[in-house]
């Protein structure tokens, strides 16, 4: 803070309270939400064009659907981002606690609520060493979280076999993702809804929310003020990992199948999601309602080209582009920030 | 009740290789302002850290109100009523200010955060201290003197007994720190004990009862405010007598020639019309409050900000400085203000240092890297500048702060720079070390350099510069020869923020 040059005119006592200042940069926090809603919406608007087939109950409840996934994903990435931590394992973290979720249901033959609590647990777990390895052992995240993503990734195929674990036997599981408690909405995208509200209340109202962006911010500065900075980052990667197990289930659910080849690529989306969401990749900044929206961006776009037949190698072209936009985005807006 | 509020005695603390405190006590009565002062690395810091819970100490006691104390994290101190204000700013810049002050002392209802609550009881503590802010602000849309408040805010919000400044003027101009002085008279009346650690001599007769002097990790004395007297602590502190240096005439160098010109530089933020002259061999200071537009002046001069309508000659040819890389081409080296961000690369050695800027003089046109004829050079540098390290190829980070700076001016040197812009050439540079650096400049510019320093010190700039170029918002209000000029005349123009001029 030292650094930055005071430009502007100081007059200490003599007090005003900034209003101009805060209002712009709440300004921007505003226009940069926007952006990405104006971005959603110009993409809706051009598929619907591109293809007769885009705008339709079907396609619009299958993007939602798959929404869910990088949704749910990105929602606790969104907590560990914020604190300017970043969390690789959460595409192959999924795919273990699908494979797992299988074990707990169909090889162990237990109880629907219990496989289905042991798979979200799996993800809690992978969390909390995640945190434990970046909190107590001091890794950095991108280190700590890409090793798990290879051991996720590696034990969920030697767990399953390199076969995928179908859930047909299983009644109901299914009906997780694709039934219907609220008539016309799948149960995933509720499930994604219902989590978003949980992660805002998390993230706005709760001292975990307040020490995440505290963290972000200065970590040094909040351990100073006498908080426990290492025992919430565990919390706060114990949480992104329960959504990553709670998006294992959903996704076995949806597939009514563990695939266990299944899962790289996811986490970069929803990180991907995040950022489009106006998160910032620096830390202390971010957003539940973005990260919605940045999710949304991501399936209506992969959705959009798929529909549009374009071929899969481009639509990896296209995503990566957008990642860059949005990480170009960030990057200016801590420029103007920082000016 | 006796009044003291706190003793500390034989405290040592030492880490792997360094005795950092050997044996220091200090005492602190109620309502007294102790002033803790030596030399960088003179162990200031570590016994505030101990006293503040961050470090434990290997020997002695503290006492607070007569009871022997165990301090053995930030928390216990805290409890106990000793808060600091650390030298480096400790906010978190996306939270508001609210959320800052009771960062970890949050009011709660279960599991939910109150909010309001939260912003009240920020409200009746920012205006029972007079300070004039919003508690719902955010801390990053704050100037760094609010910032320093917040920070006062915070520490005055445990309610504190003890309360430690660590270089809280580093940062403020003048204006503002008399806002601080008139705080801290305002704590001296309720009984606080305040702890003031600075390098700013001017302010310890200012605002300090007594003076506890440190030098090594070891106590050396304690001056009552009666006998203050600055040349006396600096001697304690530096364990040698440093003398006066007469101060430079402007007279000396009317006759060089020019080698800097800028007519009608302007940004489109700030500077308005900026025009002077450098002359060969010669020290040109910029004064001027903080926000005046001195820096700005630098960094349009060297490209790194955009200007327009200016006129830029060197030696009397007209230049165009588009980006920085174009003004060290044309031999302008700036050092800036912030050498850790900005002129360093600390976890790199000196040597990669020094050789930073003129790295393609010993490089081949295969792209190899000559070393050997480098590593000449930056000994060559490390000698003629005295740089104090153990070898070209120690760390830079662990070198002190007035020998950083010199191996930015090496840096700049190998660079054959012939025009240098010093800003706040000792900032954090403890005062032995920041003699050294008066000497390095003065000795620069007998050789031949020409030197622009801006400096928000005045002594400093009345103490060598030849001549004192005075800014107000963002435009020059004032060019002074240095045997007119004195600190009053200077502080006259630093304010003048209308448009008259009186050149």
């Amino acid at each position: 803070m030292n650094a930055t040059p005071v430009t502007d005119q100081t007059r200490v006592g003599g007090g005003t309270p900034e209003p101009r200042r805060s209002a712009t940069s709440f300004l921007r926090a505003q226009i940069q939400q926007s952006l990405a809603f104006a971005t959603l919406v110009v993409l809706l608007v051009f598929f619907s064009f591109a293809s007769s087939n885009f705008f339709t109950w079907s396609n619009i409840s299958g993007i939602l659907l798959s929404t869910a996934v990088i949704g749910i994903l990105a929602l606790g990435t969104t907590f560990v981002i914020i604190t300017g931590g970043i969390d690789l394992s959460i595409g192959t973290g999924m795919t273990l606690a699908a494979v797992m979720t299988g074990i707990f249901l169909v090889n162990l033959e237990l109880p629907l609520m219990v496989g289905v609590i042991g798979g979200i647990l799996t993800g809690g777990l992978m969390g909390f060493i995640n945190g434990f390895n970046i909190a107590i052992l001091r890794l950095p995240p991108f280190i700590a979280t890409l090793a798990m993503m290879l051991i996720a990734q590696g034990l969920a195929l030697v767990i399953s076999g390199v076969r995928p674990i179908y859930f047909s036997s299983v009644v109901g599981f299914k009906d997780i993702a694709l039934g219907f408690v609220i008539p016309g909405l799948p149960n995933a995208v509720l499930i994604l809804f219902v989590l978003a509200i949980l992660a805002y209340v998390l993230l706005s109202k709760t001292l975990l929310g307040r020490y995440t962006f505290a963290i972000g911010s200065n970590e040094e500065a909040t351990r100073l003020s006498g908080v426990d900075t290492r025992k919430w980052k565990i919390v706060i990667y114990t949480v992104a990992g329960l959504f990553t197990g709670v998006a294992g289930v959903v996704i076995g659910a949806r597939l009514d199948s563990a695939q266990p080849q299944l899962g790289t690529g996811y986490e970069l989306q929803a990180i991907a999601a995040v950022i489009i969401g106006g998160t910032s990749l620096l830390g202390g900044r971010g957003s539940i309602l973005g990260t919605l929206i940045g999710a949304l961006i991501m399936s209506v776009l992969i959705n959009g080209l798929r529909i549009m037949s374009i071929q899969t190698e481009w639509q990896n072209v296209v995503i990566g582009v957008v990642i860059l936009i949005a990480v170009f985005t960030d990057a200016l807006r801590q420029r103007r920030a920082a000016s | 009740m006796s009044n003291q509020l706190l003793r500390v005695t034989g405290i040592s603390k030492s880490f792997p290789g360094v005795q950092a405190l050997k044996d220091v006590q200090f005492e602190l009565d109620r309502g007294e302002v102790l002033a803790l002062v030596g030399e960088n690395g003179a162990g200031k810091s570590s016994l505030m850290k101990i006293l503040s819970g961050i470090y434990i100490k290997d020997e002695g006691s503290i006492f607070l109100d007569g009871v022997e104390v165990d301090i053995d994290s930030p928390k216990t101190a805290q409890a106990l009523g000793i808060s600091i204000i650390h030298q480096e700013m400790n906010l978190m810049a996306h939270l508001t200010i609210a959320q800052n002050i009771f960062i970890g002392r949050e009011p709660r209802e279960g599991l939910f955060l109150r909010e309001r609550a939260l912003n009240r009881k920020a409200d009746e503590l920012l205006k029972r201290l007079g300070i004039n802010l919003d508690p719902k602000a955010l801390v990053e849309t704050l100037t760094v003197a609010k910032q320093q408040m917040v920070e006062i805010a915070k520490a005055l919000s445990f309610d504190a007994k003890v309360l430690i400044m660590d270089e809280p003027t580093s940062a403020l101009t003048d204006v503002e720190t008399e806002t601080l002085f008139t705080l801290i008279e305002g704590l001296k009346r309720t009984g606080t004990g305040v702890i003031y650690i600075s390098h700013r001599m001017d302010e310890l007769r200012r605002i300090t009862d007594r003076v506890t002097v440190l030098r090594d990790g070891e106590y050396i004395g304690t001056l009552q405010k009666e006998q203050l007297d600055i040349p006396t602590i600096i001697e304690m502190m530096v364990g040698r007598h440093i003398e006066e240096s007469a101060r430079p005439t402007a007279r000396d160098r009317a006759n060089n020639e020019v080698v800097l010109k800028v007519e009608g530089l302007n940004t489109r933020q700030l500077l308005k019309d900026i025009s002077f002259e450098l002359k060969r061999g010669e020290i040109l200071g910029f004064a001027g409050m903080m926000g005046a537009g001195r820096t700005e002046v630098a960094r349009a001069i060297i490209g790194a900000d955009l200007s327009e309508g200016g006129r830029v000659h060197i030696n009397g040819k007209p230049v165009k400085i588009k980006r920085p890389s174009d003004a060290v081409a044309h031999g302008i080296g700036y050092l800036s203000e912030d050498r850790k961000a900005y002129g360093l690369l600390l976890e790199q050695d000196v040597n990669t240092n020094v050789l930073l800027a003129s790295l393609r003089d010993y490089t081949d046109a295969l792209g190899f890297v000559h070393t050997m004829k480098g590593k000449q050079k930056s000994r060559e540098y490390v000698a003629s500048l005295r740089i104090k390290t153990p070898s070209i190829s120690a760390t830079t980070k662990n070198l002190s702060g007035g020998n950083q700076q010199k191996v930015v001016i090496a840096k700049w040197l190998a660079r054959d720079c012939d025009i240098l812009i010093f800003d706040e050439p000792t900032r954090g540079i403890d005062v032995g070390a920041k003699e050294e650096i008066y000497k390095l400049l003065n000795d620069l510019v007998a050789a031949g350099k020409s030197i622009i320093m801006i400096s928000s010190e005045l002594p400093e700039v009345l103490r060598l510069s030849h001549r004192i170029v005075v800014m107000a918002n963002g435009r020059i209000t004032g060019i002074l020869d240095n045997e007119d000029a004195n600190q009053a005349k200077i502080m006259d123009y630093a304010t003048r923020m209308g448009d008259e001029k009186d050149l």
